[in-house]
């Protein structure tokens, strides 16, 4: 029997005490030493209940989260309003793959993918489709407000949600994300709390022009890791609205502090919710300071390591849309592509291209005349994770392109800026 | 020999060979290829931890600052204890990080591993202790390099 250190109402006690059943007790011993680790007073209520698993991929690997998730079932248990997931993993239509590679792909690497969405129906996946790291955005519906508690773990998302939009939630691990979902409490720590949403790196930008937001964030995560920055500057360039432009900008930018580093939240002055209302009384006195100008990105944008085997030889692969694309960035890469084609008096793109978006979005962007001019152009639009497809390693043999800057982290994808990489998909430039 | 005393967050004895990482340890990177192909010890996979790479981690303390990299890192640890094919003991210099907690938690309730775990032992103990030193770690949380 578990004695927690931090205080419990008589209810959770109860639960603990295997009142409610012996598995929800599991449930609530492990979301309660989670938070002891970390000096939590208490737990509290998860107010957006709408949960956001990260773990959307069925490898065999993973056998303790089947067994668990077979217990959880069994128990009658489950995520009341629902959960979105992170994207799936493989999509043979339009991100095509050898014979080999499908055989790594469904027996050793993904071999448990339809039993694990199975499974993930009965416990409350929100709807087959509801498969995005992007699930925030409006097409995906999964959108917490202002000050809302979530029980989430994909690293991008919860990045998002704390600095854009606000909510509360830990950089937590797989797992603790369903667990907080079904529990419906989270330990009271680190983000959740006033103190552990103060910014302790005072970040100033000096560009020249705006700063292009992957290489911006992945300079940023870099230096401050899992601390929280607070950027002044940045709103010169952005303005103070929070539109949709700015809130494309703002997740890349996000999604490379957190895999760069490990950012969790992040203000932006004059613009992200709480630097509007506190300004920088968000501030610790004793703050670190980091200056960025057009040098210190271009410095950190030249250390990013070439892990192709031949380095001298020109990408054949693009992947573009890590987080997953918003519609108008749909729109706006499009529009690049078609542009960039006709200088260059070509009709398809020189490479093989593919966009990521999250499965609602495609389906409206597929309504669009955007659309049949992306799909004309020779370019793939896809709702997979490339980051799954590039774990399996015969893709290693391919020199994958991106600007992605998490997509380059985690896998060996070569990392240009946006319009270098449009040049070459564009058949612009050979390199 | 050097006396360090750290804060236990999974008790237990272990007297034995460490390996040192200086840098942060990638969970998912590092246990990935040896779990996946069902070994019965983890040789580490990550390329760019050169500290570990290659070597074996399984029963062993492995010491390090952090854990970094996949919020898939907690299921990862717990998924090796499952298999029993974990280190001996994790034993952090810094206070342990939301992932690695996740994966200690989850190993011990749902598993009911007997990992060691032990943190905030200081950079002192990073800069002291080296690969294939021999480390006595008690239940208290104290480790002597011997």
């Amino acid at each position: 029997m578990y004695h927690p250190k931090m205080e419990l109402t008589n209810d959770q006690q109860a639960i603990l005490n295997g009142e409610k059943g012996p598995t929800l007790a599991k449930i609530m011993e492990t979301i309660v030493r989670y938070g002891d680790i970390f000096d939590a007073k208490r737990l509290i209520k998860v107010t957006h209940g709408q949960g956001h698993l990260v773990t959307s991929f069925g490898i065999p690997l993973l056998k303790p989260v089947y067994k668990t998730m077979d217990e959880i079932i069994k128990s009658g248990l489950s995520v009341k309003e629902g959960f979105t997931m992170d994207p799936r993993p493989l999509d043979y239509k339009n991100v095509k793959c050898s014979a080999l590679e499908k055989l790594v792909f469904n027996l050793i690497l993904y071999g448990k993918q339809n039993d694990y969405e199975s499974q993930l129906r009965k416990i409350g996946l929100s709807e087959k489709d509801a498969f995005s790291c992007a699930c925030y955005l409006k097409e995906m519906g999964n959108i917490p407000e202002k000050g809302d508690i979530l029980s989430w773990a994909e690293s991008s998302a919860v990045n998002y949600a704390n600095s854009v939009l606000g909510a509360r939630c830990n950089r937590n691990s797989g797992m603790i994300d369903i667990f907080g979902s079904i529990l419906g409490y989270v330990p009271e720590f680190g983000l959740l709390t006033d103190e552990g949403r103060m910014a302790t790196w005072k970040v100033i930008i000096k560009t020249s022009k705006k700063p292009e937001a992957q290489i911006l964030g992945s300079a940023i995560g870099m230096k401050v890791m899992e601390e929280v920055p607070y950027v002044i500057g940045l709103d010169k360039w952005l303005g103070n609205e929070l539109n949709d432009t700015v809130k494309s900008y703002l997740k890349d930018f996000g999604a490379a502090t957190a895999s760069n580093g490990a950012v969790g939240l992040y203000h932006i002055d004059n613009l992200t919710p709480e630097a509007v209302e506190l300004k920088e009384k968000l501030i610790v006195k004793d703050a670190k300071e980091y200056i960025i100008d057009d040098d210190e990105l271009e410095r950190v944008y030249k250390s990013y390591p070439i892990m192709w085997k031949n380095k001298n030889k020109s990408a054949n692969l693009a992947f573009i849309g890590c987080p997953h694309l918003s519609m108008e960035q749909l729109y706006d890469w499009t529009d690049r592509i078609v542009k960039n084609l006709k200088q260059n008096n070509r009709k398809k793109v020189a490479i093989r291209t593919i966009l990521c978006t999250a499965p609602a979005v495609k389906k409206e962007f597929e309504k669009t005349k955007q659309y049949h001019q992306l799909i004309e152009s020779g370019a793939k639009l896809t709702c997979i994770c490339p980051l799954m497809y590039t774990n399996n390693p015969l893709t290693k043999k391919r020199r994958i392109m991106t600007s992605s800057n998490k997509l380059r982290t985690y896998s060996i994808a070569r990392y240009y800026k946006d319009e270098e990489l449009i040049d070459i998909i564009c058949g612009k430039e050979k390199k | 020999m050097k006396e360090f005393k750290g804060r236990v967050l999974a008790s237990g004895y272990y007297k034995g060979k460490a390996i040192v990482s200086k840098q942060g340890v990638n969970t998912l990177a590092t246990f990935q290829k040896s779990a996946l192909m069902n070994k019965k010890q983890v040789i580490a996979s990550d390329q760019n931890n050169q500290d570990i790479y290659g070597k074996n981690i399984t029963g062993i303390a492995l010491c390090l600052p952090m854990t970094i990299g996949s919020t898939t890192g907690g299921m990862v640890l717990q998924v090796v204890c499952s298999m029993g094919i974990n280190p001996a003991c994790l034993l952090f210099s810094e206070p342990i990080d939301s992932l690695a907690a996740a994966g200690v938690v989850l190993a011990k309730v749902w598993e009911k591993s007997n990992i060691i775990v032990v943190d905030k032992l200081g950079k002192d103990f990073l800069d002291a202790i080296k690969t294939d030193d021999i480390v006595e770690v008690k239940e208290d949380g104290t480790v002597n390099i011997i």
